[in-house]
């Protein structure tokens, strides 16, 4: 029943994959700048321009530009950025671990803070832990992530010293474990470098704290409606009534029914945190594929741009065929429909 | 010594349109293997009554007096702590609409595991054999397959019939079966009202059958209690509460109920609505909607004649 769920979705990706890969070229060729002056340098000569925009195929008309993009893509390249002058895939592949890990991070954060509170704040509505959800919640909507980002490393890395500087994903004294996984977290624990675990895990916090105080407020604020809604259910009054323990009414009962929103806001917080990333990545130098997209769009170069809009759709897809599969684990009734 | 006693019980719901006086002083009592009828119009106050006697009442919801007595352990006080122990498996409750009634993202076969597992302190994979049993027990075909469905896979009889194994699982003393052939056809509320009796019988179980219909009532009850705006206003066995009801509003819901002989056009509503129960309200809570009512029905305390030969139960100051 999954397997079929999961191949129905796949193939209900394609139209949006193709809708991106067209939009995307598009878009990037109505940027203003030209590349192929960029590329040139500020010294070049009219002619090596148009030498070098007819090496790089820009002289072409645009349906021919496309027809190469699309063979590129088709052949898994991405093309080269102009600015770092490596491949784009190999780029991506290298910084795509850190967002991940960040974004990840960010999000579990979030959900050890939000899904307690949330229940909390159902089974005793009215009480201070409702009022200090319902402050959480409104606090964490309205400040914008940067300037979260920023307090924090104001108190905690320059008036506390708590924090390591805001210089990426390891302090200079510390060398990146071997790659495994990419996540440094998970490598550093893979191969027993605990300094180094506790390296990464220092430079994680702030930035993964920005994220979560940003994602809590709309998971939170989906529990506790959800809970409320469950509890008053007829089947909550039946397991009571059958003399169910507590933890088993409220978890194996309730939760697990008032959890199938929840995904699907989880799977709307995540969206918005891998384009929150953006700034989050700029404030604490983290390299990830967002400040790369971002020095490429200064830079006016396509490919890294291209590339960058591609992961995300990928990435996008992946994710919402992930939360239909957690719905199908969650919800029987979801199962059969597929 | 009765099973379950319940003696002068009120409740109040504390609401933001003010405090509604939900069951005002009322007694039952309930013997050993005897099915008892809790019979009233919709809002009488028979399903808060029942989510009383279980403890699983609305949050909003406080019992300002009285004493409900399960096996001589009073329940609202020192027998309170016990009650977590006695819900399930002592005492056990049906519901009306089972397809909402039953957890939806479990299968039925471990929602009866749960409660096996939680009472009748057996392992997981003996709770799951027993819930297979229970299922055979109530008489649905291919239990073992059947274990394995959700709720949303089965039809609302075969729902109800889920709900009485999930009941019955640890062989309670008390069953409260809270219009539990509402919304089901006609057959299958026959059906369903067998089964009840039958495995009531087998294990001298009492029941009580809270239901808005007199007819089924009168067909599986041995005495009936009636019930209006959270009075209990008589309480008889069923043949002399048909025979001889005594209360005005017993024979006016007599009348109301559908019989052989008498065509629909002849049956006639009880007159007036319910009365709001927040604020004042007169001792007699039927008065305004009596034709008997007189003057004396204002004041004073309700009356309550008891007929000592069985047990009759009236409260009104001019029965009939």
């Amino acid at each position: 029943m999954i397997a079929h769920l999961i191949l129905r979705r796949l193939l209900g990706a394609i139209p949006s994959l193709v809708a991106v890969v067209v939009v995307t070229f598009l878009l990037t060729r109505a940027l203003p700048g030209d590349p192929a002056a960029y590329f040139a340098g500020p010294a070049a000569t009219p002619q090596a321009i148009e030498e070098i925009r007819h090496k790089l195929g820009l002289d072409k008309s645009l349906p021919l530009q496309f027809v190469d993009y699309l063979g590129d893509l088709a052949r898994g390249e991405f093309g080269q950025s102009l600015t770092t002058g490596q491949p784009v895939a190999q780029d991506i592949l290298a910084r795509l671990p850190a967002s991940v890990e960040l974004t990840l991070a960010g999000l579990i954060l979030a959900l050890i803070v939000a899904l307690p509170l949330g229940v909390a704040a159902a089974t005793r509505p009215g009480s201070w832990i409702d009022h200090l959800a319902r402050v959480v919640s409104t606090a964490g909507v309205s400040l914008p992530v940067f300037f979260t980002g920023l307090l924090l490393v104001y108190v905690f890395y320059y008036l506390l010293g708590w924090a390591p500087a805001p210089m990426g994903r390891l302090d200079l004294f510390t060398s990146a474990p071997r790659t495994i996984t990419g996540f440094f977290l998970i490598d550093s624990l893979l191969t027993g470098e605990f300094a180094t675990f506790r390296a990464a895990a220092a430079q994680l916090t702030l930035p993964a704290l920005t994220l979560a105080l940003f994602s809590v407020a709309p998971l939170a604020r989906m529990t506790r409606a959800s809970m409320l809604g469950v509890l008053s259910s007829d089947f909550v009054r039946t397991a009571r009534a059958n003399g169910l323990s507590r933890g088993t009414v409220l978890v194996t009962y309730a939760l697990r029914n008032a959890l199938l929103p929840v995904v699907t806001t989880l799977g709307m917080v995540f969206s918005f945190l891998l384009g929150a990333n953006v700034l989050v990545e700029k404030v604490f130098s983290w390299p990830g594929i967002g400040s790369y997209a971002i020095e490429a769009l200064v830079a006016s170069d396509y490919a890294p741009v291209q590339g960058f809009i591609l992961t995300m759709a990928v990435l996008y897809v992946t994710l919402n065929l992930l939360i239909d599969v957690l719905y199908g684990l969650i919800d029987p009734r979801v199962r059969i429909e597929a | 010594m009765n099973l379950l006693e319940i003696e002068r019980l009120s409740l109040e719901f504390r609401t933001r349109g003010g405090t509604v006086r939900a069951l005002e002083d009322v007694s039952l009592a309930v013997g050993k293997g005897e099915t008892l009828g809790v019979v009233g119009e919709s809002g009488s106050g028979k399903s808060v009554l029942s989510f009383a006697v279980m403890g699983i009442s609305d949050a909003a919801a406080t019992v300002t007096n009285g004493a409900v007595r399960f096996e001589g352990l009073d329940l609202l006080g020192d027998g309170r702590s016990a009650l977590d122990e006695l819900r399930g498996a002592e005492m056990s409750m049906i519901f009306q609409n089972p397809r909402v009634a039953l957890n939806p993202i479990r299968m039925v076969g471990k929602q009866i595991a749960d409660v096996l597992s939680r009472h009748a302190g057996v392992t997981r994979d003996q709770a799951k054999t027993r819930a297979v049993e229970m299922l055979a027990k109530v008489r649905i075909p291919d239990p073992e397959r059947r274990a394995r469905a959700y709720p949303f896979e089965m039809s609302g009889g075969m729902c109800q019939r889920v709900m009485i194994a999930l009941a019955l699982a640890c062989s309670p003393k008390l069953l409260i079966a809270d219009e539990p052939t509402t919304g089901l056809d006609v057959t299958t509320q026959a059906a369903i009202m067998d089964l009840i009796g039958d495995l009531a019988r087998e294990s001298r179980m009492s029941t009580i059958l809270i239901t808005h219909d007199l007819a089924l009532a009168a067909e599986r009850c041995d005495r009936i209690a009636v019930m209006h705006a959270g009075h209990v206003v008589e309480v008889a066995t069923t043949a002399e509460l048909f025979a001889h009801p005594r209360h005005p509003y017993t024979a006016k819901l007599i009348a109301t109920t559908p019989r052989p002989g008498v065509g629909l056009a002849e049956l006639e509503p009880v007159p007036g609505a319910l009365p709001d129960l927040r604020g004042d309200l007169p001792s007699c809570r039927y008065s305004a909607r009596c034709e008997r009512r007189q003057e004396e029905c204002a004041d004073g305390p309700l009356a309550r004649l008891i007929d000592p030969t069985n047990a009759h139960l009236v409260a009104c100051r001019r029965p009939l």
